[in-house]
């Protein structure tokens, strides 16, 4: 409909530009629905870390925050989402400027390996913290770290599918139009979280090795 | 193994037949209220099969993605548990008739009724309503083909109708909460009601969340990106305003309720301490998480029901709506300001004078921008031509009652008086006085407005403003003398009272709710009779009362696609407009396209089917059938992905048929010079027409 | 500009991102571990950090910038932290009022 105006058009995230004809057209509306999911969630999270902000004296005597932080493991955990992050911009970057469908693939499946690493060692820590007795019916406190680390987890578990998902499509229909604005979308959702976790380690985690 | 195949649902658990276990008058009126929904379902089932109306149901309803058919489906599923939500405030009632006596009722299945009753009129009759009205009205007056997405429109309702079942499930099937419609803890927790009540509560509110939440993302991309050329933000009609706000509201409001009803879940299904009485467990925080909700919430009920008011004002004003600026102005205010008064819902929570006060004046601030639409809803009567139909009926008593309600308001709004009236039957009647009028007063109107809009013949004037006076004069009586009982110190909520001054007060309420029930019932009866007088009602010209914005310019019912070309629009209510100026009713191209449309989809029904299972076997601890649902419904929205289905294709020649025909028809039309509109000679066409 | 020069344009975008969330990253880190302001300190250079890197990933990793087409998501996002700034700030204060005063 709007084709001659097409190449206007312009969407936060990484834009396909106008050579990619319909699915750059298809991307405004509905990127900007997304971003609408984003937000929307986010002020879920924020409820979760308001929640933590005034759970922090509720520990009933049991485990703190400092005696379940592993300072090593969070940071190699945000190393392995930041690079997962980047890898996922190299499989936007190769899909607007034509890679082949296998080389976004590749690059995509190398982000999900690292979303993975991410959550095998949460789940790791996740384990180690129960071993401690720091399990989420313990205490107010733990009940509400639990839920604000989950729910990332959860995030990430849910992207992790996604991508897999994303993948088996390019493997079906090639990078058809539709397909593209999901993996922009999916791109999305993958950085977003990235900032979600920026919050949870500097609220949850790093001031809990105070001194 | 039989806990392992039905979870902890047992025989005792269907409530229907508590009658024969235990004969109790309480136990009759809650197994006859089961039985009713069984009858009632089984009949609709009956009348489906035999009439072979399940056809249409399936391949023409339920698997539509058209705005106007969900926006249909909305409305009809709020009507159908608005009835239950009445038919439970009457049984209320008549239960404080008796109280002093300590009342017929058990005080537990007292409070299950408030509790449902809450829980239904706010989710699932009003909301309801006004989806379905933004749904219907929305993509038509931004001059649009349909929602952004209309997919996850489907998707929307099918969520809402979860919630709905869930509810009406809980009727025959154990039962449902009895902590209120804000289920606050810890009171709902599993130390005190270990039962399936408050997690009938969690999934209902929970599932019909996702459906709200995305409604707002819906239509917030609707109206932001899918306006027609020309369709300036501020040449959009007022609803479409509100439903923007609304949008917002949405958007930002839901995810707190979403938060609050996920920890609430935890706490009682993994034994989470977030809001128990031990081990840390706030239930503060619950009040405060749910009222960051629940005031927006009210915003959301109420903002869409101005919009409706402005819209159908300036039409039976004959005038132009005064103040547009200041209304969008206004409406835009609310929408803010609504996130900054959340703690007025419990202002006796123990925090220090400095917190109420900052937001009691937060409160009273938002009585500013309300009460600019007030005025400018007089405004727009003042020096217009009115048509005293029943809209402007229901607006009077909204304009008089609103009032009383908003001033009651401003009373609540300040501390003090807060602290001595809180939890008192005067809150009860402060809130019934606002949601009322004002939200309710609205949706009937628009019924009797946009009903010929969608299904092409008007509905009887006369049944129409019997309905009216009835639910104004109804509405006085049951609400107004529980201003004076809660000033008398009558608490909500309490199933019984040992003060024989209130016994009057209570005789005139139960008359005044016997007399909403009345209204109810002749609510019923005017479709029953419209659609019986349909031939002579008709109006296929599509515009009956002189409107002014884009809809009406559509033929009735309007066509699947809406408009055979994008409109384009060079001012505030073209369609006023261009009637004024003769230039209505002209075909200016020629070049018919084939129109796309949006392809069908069963999503819906399986969120549907799905949703509810999944609800229920939570609810039950049915584990098996919970992970099962929750697989189908997984792998239908990831199968979603790789199907791909072609829209109906409508050819250019049906499109320029169907126009030229309305068009022609309306060219030779018979006006009505808007005196005797609602007699037989309103077929739906402009008088201006016919002047040109 | 080609569209090998476009492609190693974006590229970098990603790659100055990704550089500048990990130096941020590091500071934090580094802040928390060795401590070098005291706690109040502490907690004012972790936000200012988060801050930081919070603009980075919007502005490399999401593309958010100012111009004129983005404005609109911008104004979301910016009406989002309005709204999550109102209800947290909210929230604490008044449970933290409410703990204080069941002390």
């Amino acid at each position: 409909m709007t084709t001659s105006t097409s190449h206007l058009q312009s969407h936060p995230g990484l834009n396909l530009g106008a050579a990619h004809g319909q699915a750059h057209a298809d991307a405004e509306p509905v990127v900007f629905g997304f971003w609408i999911f984003l937000m929307s969630d986010l002020v879920t999270f924020a409820m979760f870390f308001a929640v933590y902000a005034t759970s922090l004296q509720a520990t009933a005597g049991g485990p703190g925050n400092a005696d379940i932080v592993d300072v090593t493991s969070i940071a190699l955990q945000t190393g392995a989402l930041l690079v997962s992050s980047l890898l996922f911009g190299i499989a936007t970057v190769a899909m607007k400027h034509g890679s082949a469908a296998r080389t976004v693939i590749f690059w995509l499946i190398a982000s999900l390996a690292f979303g993975l690493c991410f959550l095998g060692l949460e789940v790791r820590d996740f384990i180690d913290a129960a071993d401690k007795g720091a399990v989420p019916m313990r205490s107010g406190y733990l009940s509400a770290f639990w839920a604000l680390v989950g729910l990332h987890g959860l995030h990430v578990a849910v992207g992790s599918v996604m991508i897999l998902v994303v993948c088996t499509q390019i493997a079906f229909f090639g990078l058809a139009s539709d397909v593209k604005t999901r993996v922009l979308r999916l791109g999305l959702y993958w950085h977003f979280l990235d900032i979600i976790w920026i919050g949870i380690f500097s609220v949850v985690f790093l001031p809990g090795l105070l001194t | 193994m039989e806990h392992f195949i039905f979870g902890r649902l047992g025989w005792d658990d269907i409530a229907i037949f508590d009658v024969f276990r235990d004969p109790t008058v309480s136990n009759i009126v809650g197994s006859s209220a089961g039985w009713l929904a069984v009858i009632g379902g089984v009949v609709v089932a009956a009348l489906l099969l035999i009439k072979g109306w399940w056809r249409p149901l399936l391949f023409e309803w339920l698997n539509t993605t058209d705005h106007k058919k969900i926006g249909i489906m909305y409305i009809v599923v709020g009507l159908v548990m608005f009835a239950r939500g009445v038919a439970e405030g009457v049984v209320m009632r008549t239960q404080y008739v008796t109280a002093f006596e300590g009342g017929y009722l058990t005080a537990d299945h007292f409070s299950e009724l408030f509790s449902t009753h809450g829980t239904i009129m706010i989710f699932f009759a009003l909301m309801p309503f006004l989806i379905g009205f933004m749904n219907l009205l929305v993509p038509l007056m931004i001059g649009a083909r349909d929602v952004a997405f209309p997919r996850l429109n489907q998707i929307s309702l099918g969520f809402t109708i979860v919630g709905a079942m869930l509810l009406m499930v809980s009727l025959v099937i154990g039962k449902f909460a009895t902590g209120g419609w804000t289920g606050y803890p810890p009171y709902t927790g599993v130390a005190f009601q270990p039962g399936t009540g408050p997690d009938y509560w969690i999934w209902s509110l929970g599932l019909s969340g996702i459906g709200s939440l995305l409604t707002g993302l819906n239509f917030a991309v609707t109206i932001y990106k899918m306006r027609c050329p020309g369709m300036t933000y501020l040449r959009m009609p007022i609803f479409v305003w509100t439903a923007l706000c609304t949008s917002i509201l949405l958007i930002f409001a839901l995810p707190p309720l979403t938060a609050v009803v996920i920890m609430q879940a935890l706490d009682r299904y993994l034994d989470f301490h977030f809001f128990t009485n031990d081990l840390g467990g706030n239930m503060m925080n619950f009040a405060n998480l749910f009222w960051m909700f629940g005031h927006p919430e009210v915003y959301i009920l109420i903002l869409p029901a101005f919009g409706l008011y402005s819209e159908f004002t300036a039409i039976f004003a004959g005038k132009r709506i005064y103040g547009y600026t200041s209304l969008v102005i206004a409406t835009m205010a609310i929408a803010v300001l609504s996130f900054t008064v959340w703690l007025h819902h419990f202002f006796t929570m123990g925090q220090s004078p400095t917190i109420n006060v900052a937001f009691g004046i937060a409160t009273m601030l938002i009585a500013i921008p309300t009460g600019v639409k007030v005025y400018v809803w007089i405004a727009t009567l003042w020096g217009g031509r009115i048509r005293m139909r029943t809209p402007i009926i229901y607006l009077a008593g909204f304009i008089l009652f609103f009032a009383v309600g908003g001033y009651t308001g401003i009373l609540l709004a300040n501390p003090t008086i807060n602290f001595t009236v809180h939890n008192s039957q005067f809150v009860v009647a402060h809130f019934h006085n606002v949601l009322l009028p004002g939200t309710l007063f609205a949706v009937l109107a628009s019924i009797y407005v946009w009903f010929p809009k969608f299904f092409g013949f008007r509905l009887d004037e006369r049944w129409s403003a019997t309905t009216a006076w009835l639910f104004i004069i109804g509405f006085t009586f049951a609400f107004m003398p529980l201003y004076m009982v809660g000033l008398m110190g009558l608490p909500r909520r309490s199933p019984a009272f040992d003060d024989p001054s209130y016994i009057p007060y209570m005789i005139v309420t139960m008359g005044g709710a016997l007399c909403v029930f009345a209204a109810l019932c002749t609510l019923i009866g005017t479709f029953v009779v419209s659609a019986k007088r349909r031939e002579e009602l008709a109006v296929p010209g599509g515009d009956p009362w002189d409107g002014r914005t884009l809809e009406w310019a559509t033929p009735s019912p309007v066509p699947e696609w809406n408009f055979a070309f994008l409109p384009e629009v060079k001012c505030q209510d073209a369609f006023a407009v261009e009637k004024a100026q003769g230039s209505a009713y002209k075909i200016e191209r020629e070049d018919f396209e084939d129109i796309e449309l949006a392809p069908k989809s069963w999503i819906g029904l399986t969120i549907i089917v799905f949703g509810t299972l999944l609800g229920f076997a939570m609810v039950f601890w049915i584990w098996w059938l919970a992970v099962l649902s929750a697989l189908a419904l997984l792998a239908h929205a990831i199968g979603l992905g790789f199907v791909r289905d072609e829209g109906e294709i409508i050819p250019a020649d049906v499109v320029e048929r169907t126009e030229r025909d309305w068009i022609a028809a309306a060219r030779q039309g018979q006006g009505t010079d808007r005196t005797d509109e609602v007699s037989a000679r309103n077929r739906g066409f402009s008088a201006r027409i016919t002047e040109a | 500009m080609s569209d090998k020069n476009k492609r190693a344009h974006d590229l970098r975008m990603y790659f100055t991102g990704f550089g500048l969330a990990v130096t941020l990253t590091a500071l934090s880190f580094l802040t928390a571990i060795l401590q070098p302001f005291g706690p109040v300190g502490l907690f004012a250079s972790l936000a200012v950090l988060a801050i930081a890197q919070v603009i980075v990933h919007f502005r490399f990793f999401l593309h958010i910038d100012l111009s004129r087409q983005k404005r609109e998501d911008l104004q979301l996002i910016l009406f989002t932290v309005l709204i999550i700034a109102i209800m947290v700030a909210g929230t604490v204060w008044v449970l933290g009022n409410l703990m204080t005063r069941m002390m």
